[in-house]
């Protein structure tokens, strides 16, 4: 860049502190921003497990917005359930949605048992191939998994394929290409790197590789010579340059579990749980779900509590 | 030495990872855990066992009364990702508790009644079902044992692959599929039957064979010499209290009732 003042507007504009050589990017946006990048009609993917590291106040923006018409692929939790009482959703990609300790996700029951989203279910392992061959490229990758159950039969674009090299029928898992993928991190940087410190990172890596763009929400956002420390490092599952933005929420996994920093609300899981069983999605979200997200954790008992939610022990 | 119905159902439940060796045993579930591990401290020290969240263990943690995962006998790390790779070598063994199970033990855990579009209940959804049941083996834990778990056609969704020539993919045959025991509160079955048909092993102490085939919905096949589950050791007792020290195996089953049930 030969022209000094263009470069440091640009520093200005992307709210830079380092001006030496040129800039680095700062990913850093808002909540509201950030899913300024989801339409209606796409597919999205949705990291953690589920009632573990969901990036719920990803979710919950939203469940604030004019979005619909969504495809949802997801280990699915809650926010496959409020999405889907909400009415955002078309398709569920799922192989599960559960809430462990409440084994029946409640929006996503009332979703199913109404016939009010279309559904592609498949095996937990059969989703990590489809976004294992999204990432690679490939049309699709070939698996034992589902031959002889209702994942073939009700899923009858999923195609069964002959092997060159032997006389059995494999199972075509597509690639699940997506849109945007929306995760949780425990702490991110401006550029994107993430590190999850949780016990496990699930599937959160290939989400982020087998989307075009990748929001990461972070309970903590630290200068980058954090990861400095090789530990922290491998604790870093992709890639700066598949994250697209990076969203700093304190408590953004909220209800669900954000190890090691908190652990998952079951009293607020069963207070949605009972809202929804009384007056539906609108009763949880007049009680809950605020302007923002700030109103809705004080809606929810504030930070602090947040924060101090144990950790839950299997 | 009296015992619970709970405890014998642990026992035996036990048995199945007998002489496995080296294999990845998962028990979903208090009594279903408490069985896996149970062997790993009895029968087969060899067996591995994760911590139900990420890591590999040398020893079984408790299924009750633990405050916390720090301090436990990690082995190795073991993400859901790579139990993926562990469940595709075929290093496994699962016990299970399915909602349906049909005469060709094919399971159901994802949904119940009305059509597939909208079913009268949405359960879980089939979860690892299909992948673990054509790559490993596979045993089942049944509470209570009645014709709405052992339903008489097949079973709502069929999640998981059994004995069913219908559904017998192209280039297999039924030795691809390892479905090992089926306990119940009633009995021990597998499937050694003719051609691969459930069978009664074992009745539970003072269960009537005819109350096991009055509660399943399909024919069963009957081992020519039926014989009564076993009653726990004591050393198998001590170690299941050390195990769940709270007690949470005695809430599993409806009013706790003893491994020997009361002639009357």
């Amino acid at each position: 860049m030969g022209d000094a003042g263009a470069e440091a507007d640009f520093d200005t504009a992307f709210n830079l502190t380092e001006t030496i050589g040129n800039a680095r990017m700062n990913k850093c946006v808002s909540a509201a921003d950030a899913m300024s990048v989801i339409e209606s009609g796409m597919t999205i993917g949705i990291g953690g497990w589920g009632p573990r590291r969901k990036p719920m106040a990803l979710v919950r923006e939203l469940l604030r917005s004019d979005v619909r018409d969504l495809t949802v692929v997801a280990y699915g939790g809650a926010d496959v359930g409020l999405l889907c009482a909400a009415g955002k959703v078309r398709k569920v990609v799922y192989a599960f949605v559960s809430l462990d300790f409440m084994p029946l996700e409640p929006g996503f029951r009332k979703a199913r048992e109404t016939g009010s989203v279309d559904v592609r279910e498949i095996d937990e392992g059969m989703m990590l191939l489809g976004l294992r061959a999204a990432a690679w490229g490939s049309p699709y990758i070939p698996t034992r998994i589902g031959l002889g159950t209702d994942v073939i039969t009700r899923n009858p674009d999923l195609q069964l394929v002959d092997s060159p090299y032997d006389d059995k029928e494999w199972v075509a898992m597509p690639a699940l290409n997506l849109d945007v993928s929306l995760l949780h991190a425990t702490r991110g940087d401006a550029r994107g790197v993430c590190e999850i410190a949780s016990p496990d990172h699930y599937m959160d890596d290939w989400f982020a590789r087998a989307a075009k763009k990748t929001v990461v929400s972070v309970d903590e956002l630290v200068p980058s010579d954090y990861f400095h420390n090789a530990d922290v490092a491998r604790r870093v599952y992709w890639e700066r340059n598949l994250t697209s933005h990076i969203v700093h929420i304190s408590g953004g996994a909220h209800p669900s579990s954000s190890d090691p920093l908190y652990g998952y609300d079951v009293k607020h899981y069963k207070e949605y749980a009972a809202a929804l069983a009384e007056g539906g999605y609108d009763r949880w979200s007049e009680a809950y779900l605020g302007d923002s997200e700030s109103s809705y954790q004080s809606n929810v008992g504030g930070l602090e509590a947040i924060q101090t939610l144990p950790l839950p022990v299997y | 030495m009296t015992f619970s119905l709970a405890e014998l159902m642990v026992c035996a439940a036990s048995r199945s990872f007998e002489n496995e060796g080296e294999v990845l045993a998962t028990g979903i579930g208090l009594l279903p855990r408490l069985a896996a591990s149970l062997a790993m401290r009895t029968s087969n020290p060899d067996m591995m066992m994760t911590d139900s969240q990420s890591f590999m263990l040398s020893t079984p943690n408790p299924v009750s009364g633990m405050a916390s995962h720090s301090g436990q006998a990690n082995e190795n790390w073991m993400g859901f990702a790579r139990i993926f790779d562990n469940v595709w070598s075929g290093a496994r063994h699962a016990l299970v508790g399915p909602s349906q199970i049909d005469r060709f033990g094919q399971t159901n855990i994802a949904a119940l009644g009305g059509s597939y579009e909208a079913p009268k209940v949405q359960l879980l959804g089939v979860r690892g079902f299909p992948g673990n049941s054509i790559s490993h083996a596979n045993s089942f834990f049944v509470p209570k044992h009645s014709t709405r778990v052992f339903v008489t056609g097949e079973c709502d969704v069929v999640c998981s692959i059994g004995y069913n020539p219908e559904r017998l993919p192209r280039g297999y045959t039924f030795d691809d599929i390892d479905i090992r025991r089926v306990i119940t509160d009633l009995c021990v079955m597998d499937f050694n039957g003719p051609n691969k048909q459930m069978r009664v092993v074992s009745l539970n102490p003072g269960v009537p064979l005819s109350e096991v085939l009055d509660n399943t919905g399909f024919e069963v096949a009957v081992a020519p010499n039926v014989a009564e589950t076993p009653a726990p050791s004591a050393e198998q007792l001590a170690l299941i209290a050390e195990l769940d020290p709270l007690n949470l195996r005695s809430k599993q089953l409806k009013d706790n009732p003893p491994g020997v049930r009361n002639p009357n």
